[in-house]
């Protein structure tokens, strides 16, 4: 077993890294402070290939792997974790469905344009009551003939307002409970489809999060995604390979907390010497060094697997959990290592970890994430 | 030149991180040196066991040296008269002459240039070669270098500097090539080598990081171009004379393949920052490109022009023209003032050779203070207006 | 349109450090680039390519790590990647340096425009590109800050101390390019898979119509004598004062006392 990347992979790695330190970093503290999506930016950073990393060529793709887009995750989320939210969102929780549930129509019209970065996709399954619980979600579809029509609302909607494709679910059938849900592709611009509120976020606020309001949307069966009913599983799946990208941001955010603390610690001088060589803050950063590269290998196994055609949810589940749990941590100790200088907005390790703690909440809250690992230990 | 690892060499490896050209590797327990060696020497007074050499190989390609004789400086005319650079190159060339105990000659070509002469002559010339015609009306790489060759091959100097300007940079290695001699770029010091009785080009290299001093051992003459600014100018004295030689024009119309069509001005005041006595430049810490109004105002109290950090030439507040630094121009006026400019090292490296440099930034820390004789921590919109003030109180009084 | 692009791998000189110590070049950790400059070349052949249709091939003298910078060219949009290599290159001035890359490009065959970067970061000399127009007789065109072809004729705006010289001449020329010429692509993801797997000819000193004589070491007419290290500028005096007006005051008096105004 080899755990160096390949050269590919390692120029890829480069080019992000180059690209951060150049065009992300130096505005991150602004599109903190100033709580906006930088779309520009965005573009350009898509414009390096990174929405087409885990597709096939016919698809628009560069039809490498997972473990590459995983890693891109992680890099890119190291100089603005808002960007690789922007990024996941997009690209687990939007395109990755349409291309493994899709119909071939349904790919070459919304998975080309979102592997190429033309257009940026959104995941619509949270609503007020139904977070964890998602059979509990009021949004419902009614056939009406050729097409379905859609009366409900989602909220925590990370890119929404800016995405130009949405997956989102919707009761075709109450009775059924998970059973009744249906998966559907819907576009910005739709009759009936608008935004609601726009949430102020704790971090990552160079992302975008709205809510979806559906009011008498009619949406053509041919944008149904999956058979009717088959739209829980479908979810589910999504936000298994989804996690993984949630474990790859933790894994860039405690990074760079990491980086933070080590050169800040070797620069601050007290009591006649370099903080660093305090023993008491060397075992501290030895502790975050070695979480931080337990978290890494776990979540590359989690895309390892998923690249191999293994199952891949219990894995994805310990990645996830196990890297925004070591992310809180280690942003937490970052900033102790600053002192008064980390809890103040002029160094970056606070916004890190006001970034990390989301890592333990979405897509699945760490909690669930347990009863994931656990279900499948105990089965 | 060559480097040479001898078996006494034990592969301690001390020899190894000391090389500025990342040229040594240890390999099967021995030193060896890789093609990047430029065989510098810097390795061989390192090594404890004494098993580096530095030998001389024999060269087939030789000429007799002691056909050239005599230093000649060219003197560039730019918009009608002659650049600084010429005159401080004058007075270098003098003492080199000296020196060498042979005559320093001034190269003038243009149209309607003969004029100079009595400069040339003044700032320590004894001779002029002057070339006149309406094909030099402007610089072209084509006549110009054609003019030099053919006077080079005439009357065989033994040593030519040039001013390191666009122009000169842009004729020198041409002139070289075609003549198949050494030139050195960029050159702040020069000396005659006792040893050899060479001239020794001293240069920086490696980003301001180390100094390398250069030798043309074989070939003639030995070329170099020299950064202005670096030598003070000597002072003319205009009862001096000598001889001109007017050279007829080798050059016909059709020598010349490239046509000058249009002049596009895109400086605030000048930016020849390369000859300016007094720069000031500004940088991020301005805020907002009207806020570069200030450090105009300051650098015309001061009678000084205006420098930029590429922060603000990237971000469009002003031309690349302007910006002082490994990407843009070179600078070593005698004083100069960095106005919000944070101090990276791509900056320090166009103007850490400055005489004075004076610093206003707010964050005490920012490393342009770690080379600033004078510091002022403070925001340089405030600043700025207060030292202009005290320019302009300066200037009235005198 | 055919176009070849010089480039050099450099150490990043930004990133050299100096030990206070014994005063000596630390180079240890320094990182491998292609020159800064030469990606100002490589992008404008690139957009010359995309306006007029052709073939972009990159040229490295230099050891066979260069290939990295090789392939980050390819990465970015060039079509073929060439180094030249042969430890009887090793330690050239400009002069065999130029003489060498002049014979690799005799041997590509047909070209209309050659870019350089103005110069190497490492090296600061700018001679390389004039004196492969001059073994190849051909124009040359430096401090270039914009570039337009029409039919065989090239435009361009040449950076001069005080002003753009704006320049025409017939093809084939060789472009130096500075810094404000563009700003250069970063490599793409089907740039990089490309890059990785393409083969990079290598051209040694038997592959060339060459002198052995004027190769490397040998055939350099310069000659390095001594290395050493500059003095370092120290930090001088820092007024810190509550006032702005205060630490004017200061300052002026210091200068006036140093003599400076």
């Amino acid at each position: 077993m080899d755990f160096e990347f390949s050269e590919e992979q390692k120029m890829l790695q480069k080019v992000i890294r180059e690209f951060g330190e150049k065009e992300v970093a130096p505005g991150a503290a602004e599109r903190d402070e100033k709580d906006y999506f930088d779309r520009d930016l965005f573009h350009r950073i898509v414009a390096l290939g990174l929405t087409g990393i885990c597709f096939p060529e016919e698809y628009g793709g560069a039809g490498w792997d997972t473990l590459t887009y995983i890693m891109a995750v992680e890099e890119l989320s190291k100089y603005d974790n808002g960007l690789g939210v922007t990024l996941s969102a997009s690209v687990s929780l939007c395109a990755w469905p349409i291309f493994a549930f899709g119909t071939e129509e349904q790919k070459q019209k919304y998975l080309r344009p979102l592997a190429e970065g033309k257009t940026l996709g959104a995941f619509g399954l949270t609503e007020p009551n139904a977070g964890t619980d998602a059979a509990s979600q009021t949004t419902v579809a009614v056939r009406d003939g050729d097409h379905y029509i859609i009366n409900g609302s989602k909220i925590f909607i990370t890119n929404a307002g800016e995405a130009d494709t949405y997956v989102i679910f919707a009761m075709t059938d109450k009775s059924k409970g998970v059973k009744g849900i249906t998966g559907f592709i819907i576009e910005k611009g739709m009759p009936g489809f608008t935004f609601g509120k726009r949430e102020i976020k704790m971090g990552i606020h160079s992302s975008q999060t709205q809510e979806l309001v559906f009011q008498n949307l009619v949406v053509p069966e041919a944008n149904r995604l999956g058979d009717e009913g088959k739209g829980f599983k479908i979810a589910m799946m999504t936000l298994d390979g989804g996690r993984i990208g949630v474990a790859a941001q933790a894994l860039g955010i405690a990074g760079a907390a990491l980086d933070e603390a080590v050169k800040y610690s070797k620069e601050r001088v007290q009591f006649g010497r370099a903080i660093s060589k305090f023993q008491a803050l060397g075992f501290m950063m030895a502790d975050m060094s070695t979480a931080l590269e337990a978290s890494r290998l776990l979540t590359y196994r989690a895309a390892s697997d998923k690249d191999h055609g293994r199952p891949y949810s219990t894995s994805a589940a310990m990645a996830k959990m196990f890297a925004s749990d070591a992310a809180m941590k280690i942003t937490t100790d970052a900033v102790q290592i600053f002192g008064g200088y980390g809890y103040i907005r002029d160094y970056p390790v606070e916004r890190l970890m006001r970034d990390a703690k989301i890592t333990q909440i979405y897509e699945g809250t760490n909690q669930v994430q347990r009863m994931v690992v656990s279900g499948a230990l105990l089965r | 030149m060559a480097i040479k690892f001898t078996d006494a060499c034990v592969g301690c490896g001390a020899c190894e991180p000391k090389c500025p050209f990342g040229a040594i590797e240890i390999k099967d327990g021995k030193a060896q040196n890789t093609a990047a060696c430029t065989a510098c020497g810097a390795c061989v007074d390192i090594c404890p066991v004494g098993a580096i050499e530095r030998i001389e190989e024999k060269r087939t390609i030789t000429i007799n040296k002691d056909d050239y004789k005599g230093v000649w400086v060219y003197m560039e005319i730019a918009d009608g008269k002659p650049r600084n650079v010429g005159f401080e190159l004058l007075g270098q060339g003098r003492s080199l002459a000296d020196t060498l105990k042979q005559e320093l000659a001034a190269v003038i070509i243009g149209d309607g240039v003969s004029k100079f002469a009595k400069d040339a002559f003044a700032y320590g010339a004894d001779k002029v070669y002057l070339v006149e015609g309406a094909e030099y009306k402007n610089y072209n790489t084509d006549g110009y270098t054609k003019a030099c060759v053919e006077l080079i091959e005439n009357y065989k100097p033994s040593v030519m500097l040039i001013g390191a300007t666009n122009d000169g940079r842009d004729m020198g290695p041409r002139i070289s090539c075609r003549l198949h001699t050494g030139l050195t770029a960029d050159c702040t010091g020069l000396a005659i080598d006792k040893e050899t009785g060479f001239v020794a080009w001293t240069r920086p290299t490696f980003g301001g990081n180390i100094m390398a001093t250069i030798l043309c051992p074989d070939q003639r003459p030995q070329m170099g171009t020299v950064r202005p600014n670096v030598f003070k100018k000597p002072v003319p004295d205009y009862s001096r004379t000598g001889e001109i030689v007017k050279e007829a024009s080798p050059v016909k119309p059709d020598d010349i393949r490239t046509k000058l069509v249009n002049i596009i001005e895109a400086c605030i005041g000048s930016c020849n920052l390369e000859e300016a006595d007094i720069i000031v430049s500004g940088g991020r810490g301005l805020g907002k490109p009207e806020n570069l109004k200030l450090v105009e105002n300051l650098a015309e109290a001061m009678g000084g022009m205006i420098g930029a950090s590429r922060a603000i030439v990237d971000a469009g507040w002003i031309d690349a023209l302007h910006q002082v630094g490994q990407t843009g121009k070179t600078v070593a006026p005698k004083i100069y003032v960095a106005c919000g400019i944070s101090g990276a090292i791509q900056h320090l490296a166009g103007m850490s050779s400055s005489d004075v440099i004076i610093a206003v930034n707010k964050d005490p820390e920012a490393p342009i203070f770690k080379i600033a004789d004078y510091g002022v921590v403070g925001d340089v919109n405030e600043v700025l207006p207060l030292m202009t003030e005290e320019f302009k109180k300066i200037r009235a009084a005198k | 349109m055919d176009i070849i692009v010089c480039i050099k791998q450099v150490p990043d000189t930004t990133e050299v450090k100096i030990d206070p110590k014994t005063n000596t070049l630390i180079r240890q950790g320094v990182p491998s680039i292609v020159n800064p400059f030469d990606k100002n070349a490589v992008e404008a052949a690139l957009r010359l390519k995309e306006q007029h249709g052709g073939k972009v091939t990159v040229l490295s003298m230099g050891p066979p790590q260069a290939n990295d910078a090789l392939k980050e060219c390819l990465a970015m949009g060039a079509d073929e990647a060439i180094l030249i290599s042969d430890r009887a290159f090793g330690g050239a001035d400009t002069l065999a340096t130029s003489y060498t890359l002049a014979a690799a490009i005799r041997k590509l065959g047909h070209y209309d425009i050659i870019i350089c970067g103005k110069q190497a970061i490492d090296g600061d000399t700018a001679q390389v590109g004039p004196e492969i127009a001059e073994h190849l007789g051909i124009v040359q065109l430096t401090y270039i800050a914009k570039i337009e072809v029409n039919g065989k004729t090239v435009r361009v705006n040449r950076e001069h101390e005080t002003a753009y010289e704006v320049i025409e001449a017939k093809l084939p020329v060789l472009i130096s390019a500075v810094k404000s010429l563009n700003v250069p692509r970063y490599p793409t993801v089907k740039g990089i898979l490309r890059a990785v797997r393409a083969k990079i000819g290598v051209y040694t000193a038997k592959d060339l119509d060459v002198e052995p004589d004027c190769l490397g070491l040998k055939g350099s007419a310069t000659q390095v004598r001594e290395i050493f290290t500059p003095p370092q500028r120290t930090q001088g005096i820092l007024i810190r004062k509550d006032s702005a007006g205060g630490a004017v005051e200061e300052l002026m008096q210091k200068l006036t006392d140093a003599k400076i105004v």
